[in-house]
């Protein structure tokens, strides 16, 4: 196999990988958006407050440390002990469930039949929000998250690779764990969905809230629901961007490396998350090793934006998005 | 009604500083993604002020103010903050972003009041013949450059023809900056130069290592900022690059890079132009005077780290511009046009540094009024990541002045033709 071939499968190949990452990040906004026609502007946040929140419960981080000794003239910073992985993202999770119960009942509920903009600059609001909550309970300093996940050089591949081509791939173990995860949380969510009481009432929500709310579906529980089961997708998302890069605050910006997957795939389908996702990564990484040296490289940010725009220009609604028929 | 503006007045009154105050403006940023590394550079910054204010009364009978402004290391807010504050009686700025200094440079010209930009900014503003009001001493990127190309060569038993040497920059102003010492440098010394850019923030950079691994470059240069430094490091160590090969910048130099990476980043180099941790009688004083008792800027939880090194390091010659220009204006209630003349004046030996509780913590330097730039020196660090601590494996290392002195001169004259400047100091 010629090198460039060789190489130019390399960079699809962890383009997918990339991709995986940005379908983490594009199933939350998905989720929110088919059960309540919100684009949560602050997704990217969550992933941001998810993280920090279970760095500091593992690292037995005291919330609010710089606050309280600022008041109370005390010296708290630790509470001395450290939880496992796994303890601290249960703790989490149940603080994202608590989190979507505040949002609900704070913000959603003195919203309801108002216009999706009006909804969609709450959720902006509340980013802004989070961002400053999380900074005063956890900190701003970069902190390394380590939950015990894989990363660096895959062995195998490399040698089989090199074995077959005298040319060793490349492959993160950590995005190899990512897209076993992402497939799990899919496979998770669609069963969730077509076979749990909660689920097919999730659907309905979807469909038509009227409807499902003329049946005995409340609305408030499924918002709740809804709002907990992407705060659970925004820390799985949390803990793969965490663990490559350290928590710190350009975490919510992941969110960008979503919208144009959710532009391709289709603000409503779960699979069009993880096939715009797959597009998207593997799309940008091939333009930028063949087109990138030419005009100057750092093409990735905005070729993901062209890539989705060129799709919709054939298929307004993405390639997975209900198309909207109105008639006069 | 009375009552309503006589509050105002007041509120007033105790928010802006008295005008016998030294103003001197602090443009941090404290949040948004570049908050890991504004924030410590702030707290050195605010608590050196505080420690002459505490300890000595000030400068001079003067106390020193800071008033912070938020920039989020934003090139808007960051003028915003400049606007809002310049009334104030600012006498300089230090905004600690080249994106923000390069919008100050006309607006600073224009209202006369210092900018100081040590290790950052317009590289060519050390030309003081062009930059009247700019000051980047003790040394700027394109010295860093030159730096760290010397020591690559003396790696290298004076010779890398043939070599192949990448840079891996941010994708801005800033991240730009030494690309062009970087190729002049090449064609002296024979090396090939690969550029590749990381778009802002660089939490993805993939595509960046895998054309690394591919092109097996010799070694590569980092010009990171924020994350994008955490993340290149934890993508070399991903790629198994050899970290002794890998160099940073000063801002590619700091805690938050390698604390991240863990054990992948033992070994990773960057250039330093000031000693840190906390083996300096200075932290005696800022002990008692600051620390102990309770006005240590933010947390208190970045003393001693490279960051919070080289923010103290900032306000110290700055507090030592003001002294000068209080000697030579022989009062000490300055103007920040006095200002402008005391940071020109300036010189700092090592003497004074020892005097000041910083023994060999800077190199030093004596400014003119054609030399704002200072000697250019750097040293090289490398971190130990079992100790979690960073070595210093030089002595301070000259740049290439033969092929830096023309480079300003080119760039600066280009400044000058642009905005109409003429030459001065002639």
């Amino acid at each position: 196999m010629p090198d460039q071939l060789l190489y130019a499968t390399e960079a699809a190949l962890n383009g997918l990988m990339a991709g995986v990452l940005y379908s983490l990040v594009a199933l939350g906004f998905v989720l929110i958006f088919k059960a309540s026609g919100i684009f949560n502007y602050a997704q990217g946040v969550l992933a941001l407050f998810a993280a920090l929140t279970l760095v500091g419960f593992q690292n037995g981080q005291v919330p609010f440390a710089h606050l309280i000794n600022a008041v109370f003239g005390t010296d708290l910073h630790h509470f001395g002990w450290q939880l496992p992985a796994l303890v601290a993202i249960v703790l989490t999770a149940g603080v994202m469930v608590a989190l979507a119960i505040v949002i609900e009942r704070y913000v959603l509920k003195h919203l309801v039949n108002q216009p999706p903009i009006i909804l969609f600059m709450a959720t902006i609001g509340m980013a802004y929000f989070l961002e400053g909550f999380g900074d005063i309970m956890w900190g701003a300093d970069i902190k390394k998250l380590d939950v015990g996940l894989p990363q660096g050089l895959n062995e195998t591949i490399d040698a089989v690779t090199f074995e077959a081509f005298g040319y060793g791939f490349f492959i993160d173990n950590l995005d190899i764990v990512a897209s076993v995860v992402a497939a799990l949380l899919v496979i998770s969510l669609t069963l969730f969905s077509q076979y749990s009481k909660q689920g097919r009432a999730l659907r309905a929500v979807a469909d038509d809230h009227q409807a499902a709310l003329s049946v005995g579906i409340s609305l408030r529980f499924i918002w709740v629901l809804v709002w907990s089961i992407a705060g659970f997708v925004a820390l799985v998302a949390g803990i793969m961007w965490g663990s490559k890069s350290g928590v710190q605050f350009s975490l919510s910006l992941i969110a960008l490396k979503a919208l144009p997957v959710l532009m391709l795939g289709g603000f409503t389908s779960i699979p069009g998350a993880i096939v715009g996702g797959l597009i998207i990564g593997m799309g940008e990484k091939l333009f930028e090793f063949f087109i990138g040296p030419m005009i100057g490289g750092a093409t990735e940010n905005w070729f993901a934006y062209v890539l989705a725009l060129l799709f919709l220009v054939f298929r307004p609604q993405g390639l997975f998005g209900e198309k909207i028929i109105e008639r006069v | 009604m009375r009552k309503t503006i006589t509050a105002i007045a007041l509120a007033m009154a105790v928010a802006t500083p008295a005008m016998a105050d030294l103003v001197v403006p602090n443009l941090s940023y404290r949040t948004g993604p570049y908050a890991p590394g504004g924030i410590p550079y702030a707290d050195g910054f605010n608590d050196y002020f505080t420690l002459l204010n505490e300890r000595d009364g000030g400068i001079g009978g003067e106390k020193v103010v800071n008033p912070e402004c938020e920039t989020a290391y934003n090139t808007e807010k960051g003028v915003e903050c400049y606007e809002a504050t310049k009334g104030s009686g600012a006498l300089v700025y230090n905004p600690l972003s080249t994106g923000i200094t390069y919008q100050l440079i006309p607006k600073v010209s224009a209202d006369g009041i210092p900018l100081y930009t040590p290790g950052y900014g317009r590289t060519s503003a050390a030309n003081g013949k062009i930059f009247e009001w700019v000051f980047n001493y003790p040394a700027n990127y394109w010295d860093g450059a030159s730096v760290a190309i010397k020591y690559l060569l003396d790696q290298n038993g004076g010779d890398l023809s043939g070599k192949r040497i990448a840079l891996v920059y941010h994708n801005s102003a800033y991240g730009k900056e030494p690309i062009r010492t970087l190729q002049e440098l090449s064609k002296k010394h024979g090396y090939e130069l690969i550029e590749i850019p990381v778009d802002h923030p660089g939490q993805e950079q993939k595509s960046q290592w895998l054309q690394i691994r591919r092109d097996k470059p010799d070694y590569v240069l980092m010009w990171g900022w924020g994350v994008m430094n955490a993340v290149a490091i934890q993508e070399a160590a991903n790629i198994r690059y050899p970290m002794e090969n890998f160099i940073g910048i000063w801002w590619s130099g700091s805690e938050n890079d390698v604390l991240p990476v863990g054990d992948g980043a033992n070994g990773y180099k960057s250039l330093a132009m000031h000693g840190t941790g906390m083996d300096y009688p200075v932290y005696g004083d800022l002990k008692t005077y600051v620390y102990d008792t309770g006005k240590a800027s933010g947390a208190g939880d970045q003393v001693g780290s490279v960051l919070y090194s080289r923010g103290m390091y900032a306000a110290l010659v700055i507090s030592e511009a003001i002294r000068k220009a209080q000697e030579l204006a022989g009062h000490s209630a300055i103007t920040a046009a006095e200002l402008r003349n005391g940071f020109e004046a300036l010189e700092i030996t090592e003497a004074r540094m020892a005097e000041l509780g910083l023994p060999n913590f800077g190199q030093p330097f004596a400014a003119s009024c054609a030399d704002h730039g200072g000697p250019g020196h750097a040293l090289i660090q490398q971190w130990d990541a079992a100790a979690k601590k960073w070595n210093l494996i030089t002595g301070f290392i000259a740049p290439d002045d033969e092929v830096l002195t023309p480079l300003v001169m080119e760039d600066s004259a280009a400044f000058a033709a642009e905005n109409a400047i003429a030459e001065r100091c002639n």
